[in-house]
């Protein structure tokens, strides 16, 4: 049997595993390394996404003209729920994280997380997670209360499913991963930098994993509080009655709970997209990045107006009006720091040298219309708006461009951006550009037009719809499946350039790299550094070209 | 570059550039962060059960009565005795006296048994003779309902913080954990304070007002 010749932190450790496959797997899938366990959570996420994205297609498929298609209505209920769920957490979340995984403790200094063995459990309570919580599948049983489960339509008169009970379990369970994720980068940013290496030195990727750990910190357990007390309620209907008006409880309770962490969850699918745009963006523009300290409050303030914004999903389910139009106004001024972040990476482009390889395509598409589906943001934020707009399209437009044309096309962005880091080979620039360039059109012709849907009035997870919207639904499902096509393309590229992909310098974007990933070896090696490294401080804030540091380095 | 030699629960050490204490502290600190807004998510359901127009919420000295609310007030002494008695254990690894540090974790694993056993005595009064009486009188059902959710789950705490600290014994014991492991016991101390200080934010929820 042929030799496994790989390099760095992909070589085999013992000698059995150098001609045994078997044994060579076994060391990947148990290793504490949080490099392989950054590409099993990658390669989870993306088994995990084309899932989400099938689920998404036989939506669209039902959708794709007026009437009864192929589904029976109580099967179509469920689809929306559980794309919804495999796609923010067991997709988005989990390839954030992969990505953290390997590329936060190299940027900071340090030789590994500051607990692998936690690493490595919280990577392996996903995938039982992912078969308890889409359980409903086997057992013929699926929820059909959407991804948010609101009582009373979630309490066991009404979904009295078993597949009801398996979700709720296995969204606990995922929570409970992803806070052991934080917690572990957290300790790691915190306490294992390397010499030099002070906070508002760090590059900006870590900081925006340092920013969502918190997020995740504090709202995930509130959701598993809600989740808590919804399965209690759901198993013991005679003695815990929590949302329940009958029993003395209150349904607007658990929409309380619930968005105190599902608004946050929007900043914690997305915020890490925000890293990987910033370095993106200063490589292949050869600038620092404009307003790095500002860059870095920035996200601090969209953290913290995230935990106080969450009742804008619940305009019209009767709280009080004051109460509404304070929401409302906390919400739009989420607009300001971000807006502070698409102009700062705008004018760090400003006068750059810039290259248009993948990546940065991607971090100029993420800009682009990102920024629609923040305007569109600020639309659903103000009360009046909102009640005519609230469970329509216009929402599923909103949230599709903020987390396919967000977080979705970042992912892609840093996925091509430390694939030759991650891998040691080259993925194919020509598909990666041809990826590219499909993917940002069909993202609009799938979306766009459900912007006007939902100003019309088209409800939003209903099975069938009004015959004049039967033409952009026609459209929306046609780009929907042109747009999975275009993923695909991404999924073989990856294989295939793995296999057979030139070998990748080590630092391979032009030298323009500046962190300390770029300044290793590629692959890296299994403790990322042969020995501590000392970071010798750079002058972070973009100057203007003809003072010190105005200049990428000087080498050229 | 050799990894510096990690003692047997903290993992890789502390880069050049820290916040001064072990990496294990800082896990644990964030994590207790993480648990406290799982008891705060209970607490504000709590909140928003109770202090509605029109739910009827029995006061404590109604519904458990002189003698539970005294009963558990004894209860809470005894769970910030067992805290005091964890201060002494870290006190005493310092001073690398192991055998009575041993000794003060003894006496903490038993305040944390005897706690779990008033508790479970206390549940068991109530259900059997008091909370269907309540119910009947007409009082919000999700009385007992949040009192099993907020009493039960601090107890689980309570009873995970006896089996950590039990484990921390059994490594004393077998000279795995020496007068060297100082922040091992700090760790589990932290844990075990706050599993007290949560208590006390339930008991003045539950009990007092
Ligand atoms: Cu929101």
């Amino acid at each position: 049997m042929k030799e496994i010749t790989a390099k760095g932190y992909l070589s085999p450790l013992t000698e059995e595993a150098k001609t045994n496959k078997l044994v060579y797997l076994k060391e990947w899938l148990c290793s504490t390394d949080a490099k392989r366990i950054g590409v099993l959570y990658l390669a989870f996420a993306l088994v995990m996404g084309i899932f989400g994205g099938i689920l998404s297609l036989l939506i669209r498929t039902e959708l794709a003209q007026h009437g009864s298609q192929i589904f029976d209505p109580s099967f179509y209920n469920a689809l929306p729920g559980m794309h919804a769920t495999a796609m923010i957490f067991f997709f988005i979340i989990p390839a954030f994280t992969g990505i953290g995984n390997f590329v936060v403790p190299i940027q900071v200094g340090a030789p590994d997380m500051a607990f692998p063995k936690l690493n490595l459990a919280a990577f392996w309570i996903l995938p039982p997670a992912a078969l308890v919580t889409f359980m409903g599948f086997f057992l013929n049983s699926l929820p059909e209360f959407g991804w948010t489960a609101y009582p009373p339509l979630s309490n066991n008169v009404y979904s009295g499913m078993w597949g009801a009970d398996f979700w709720v379990l296995g969204l606990i369970l995922v929570g409970v991963s992803s806070t052991m994720a934080a917690i572990n980068f957290l300790a790691t940013v915190f306490n294992m930098r390397c010499k030099g290496m002070k906070m508002f030195q760090l590059p900006l990727f870590t900081w925006s994993v340092v920013v969502t750990s918190f997020l995740i910190l504090a709202a995930t357990p509130v959701l598993t509080s809600a989740l808590l007390m919804l399965t209690f309620e759901r198993l013991f209907p005679g003695v815990f009655h929590f949302f329940n008006p009958a029993g003395g409880g209150d349904p607007i309770l658990y929409q309380h709970l619930f968005w105190f962490y599902s608004h946050p969850a929007v900043y914690i699918m997305i915020l890490p997209g925000f890293g990987v745009i910033s370095e993106v963006v200063s490589t292949f523009s050869r600038k620092h990045i404009f307003g790095y300290v500002l860059m870095a409050w920035s996200m601090i303030a969209i953290a913290v107006l995230g935990f106080v914004v969450w009742a804008h999903h619940m305009f019209t389910t009767g709280i009080a009006l004051e109460a509404r139009v304070g929401f409302m106004f906390l919400t739009m001024l989420i607009a300001v720091p971000t807006g502070i972040k698409i102009f700062s990476w705008l004018a760090t482009m400003w006068g750059g040298s810039i290259k248009f390889d993948t990546p940065m395509l991607f971090a100029v598409g993420f800009i682009a219309m990102f920024t629609i589906g923040g305007l569109s943001g600020v639309v659903l934020a103000s009360v009046p708006v909102d009640i005519q707009l609230h469970d329509t399209y216009y929402v599923v437009a909103h949230i599709h461009y903020v987390l396919v044309a967000g977080s979705m096309m970042t992912i892609f962005a840093g996925a091509y951006y430390w694939y030759p880091k991650i891998t040691g080979k080259m993925y194919n620039e020509f598909w990666g550009k041809i990826h590219f360039w499909l993917t940002a059109i069909f993202i609009n012709v799938t979306f766009f037009l459900q912007h006007w849907m939902g100003m019309k009035g088209m409800p939003r997870r209903y099975y069938d719809y009004d015959p004049q919207f039967e033409w952009a639904n026609t459209i929306s499902s046609l780009g929907s499946a042109a747009l999975f096509a275009a993923s695909l393309i991404f999924v073989v590229n990856m294989v295939w350039s793995w296999k057979s992909g030139e070998d990748a310098d080590e630092n391979h974007w032009y030298g323009d790299g500046v962190n300390l990933e770029w300044l290793i070896e590629t692959p890296p090696n299994h403790h990322n550094f042969h020995e501590p490294p000392e970071w010798k401080p750079i002058i972070r804030q973009h100057v203007s070209p003809d003072q010190p540091g105005g200049l990428w380095h000087a080498k050229d | 570059m050799a990894p510096k030699e990690a003692s047997i629960m903290e993992g890789p050490g502390a880069g050049e550039e820290s916040l001064g204490v072990t990496n294990g502290k800082i896990g644990m600190w964030t994590f207790l962060v993480m648990d406290a807004m799982t008891f705060a998510g209970l607490l504000a359901g709590y909140a928003r059960l109770r202090w509605t127009p029109d739910s009827l919420w029995p006061f404590p000295i109604e519904a458990f009565g002189v003698i539970g609310i005294q009963l558990t007030a004894f209860n809470t002494f005894i769970l910030i005795c067992s805290s005091v008695a964890m201060v002494h254990v870290l006190a005493e690894q310092m001073r690398g006296n192991m055998d009575r540090a041993e000794k003060w974790l003894m006496a903490t694993i038993a305040g944390g048994l005897i706690f779990l056993g008033i508790q479970a005595f206390e549940w068991t009064h109530l259900i059997i003779d008091k909370f269907h009486l309540l119910m009947d009188a007409g009082y919000n059902q999700n009385f007992p309902a949040t009192f099993y959710l907020l009493t039960g789950f601090h107890g689980a705490h309570v009873a995970i913080g006896v089996i950590y600290n039990t484990i921390l014994l059994m490594g004393m014991r077998s000279g795995k954990v020496t007068e060297e492991h100082t922040s091992t016991t700090e760790i589990a101390g932290l844990y075990w304070h706050f599993v007290d200080l949560v208590w006390i934010l339930v008991f003045t929820f539950v009990y007092l007002i």
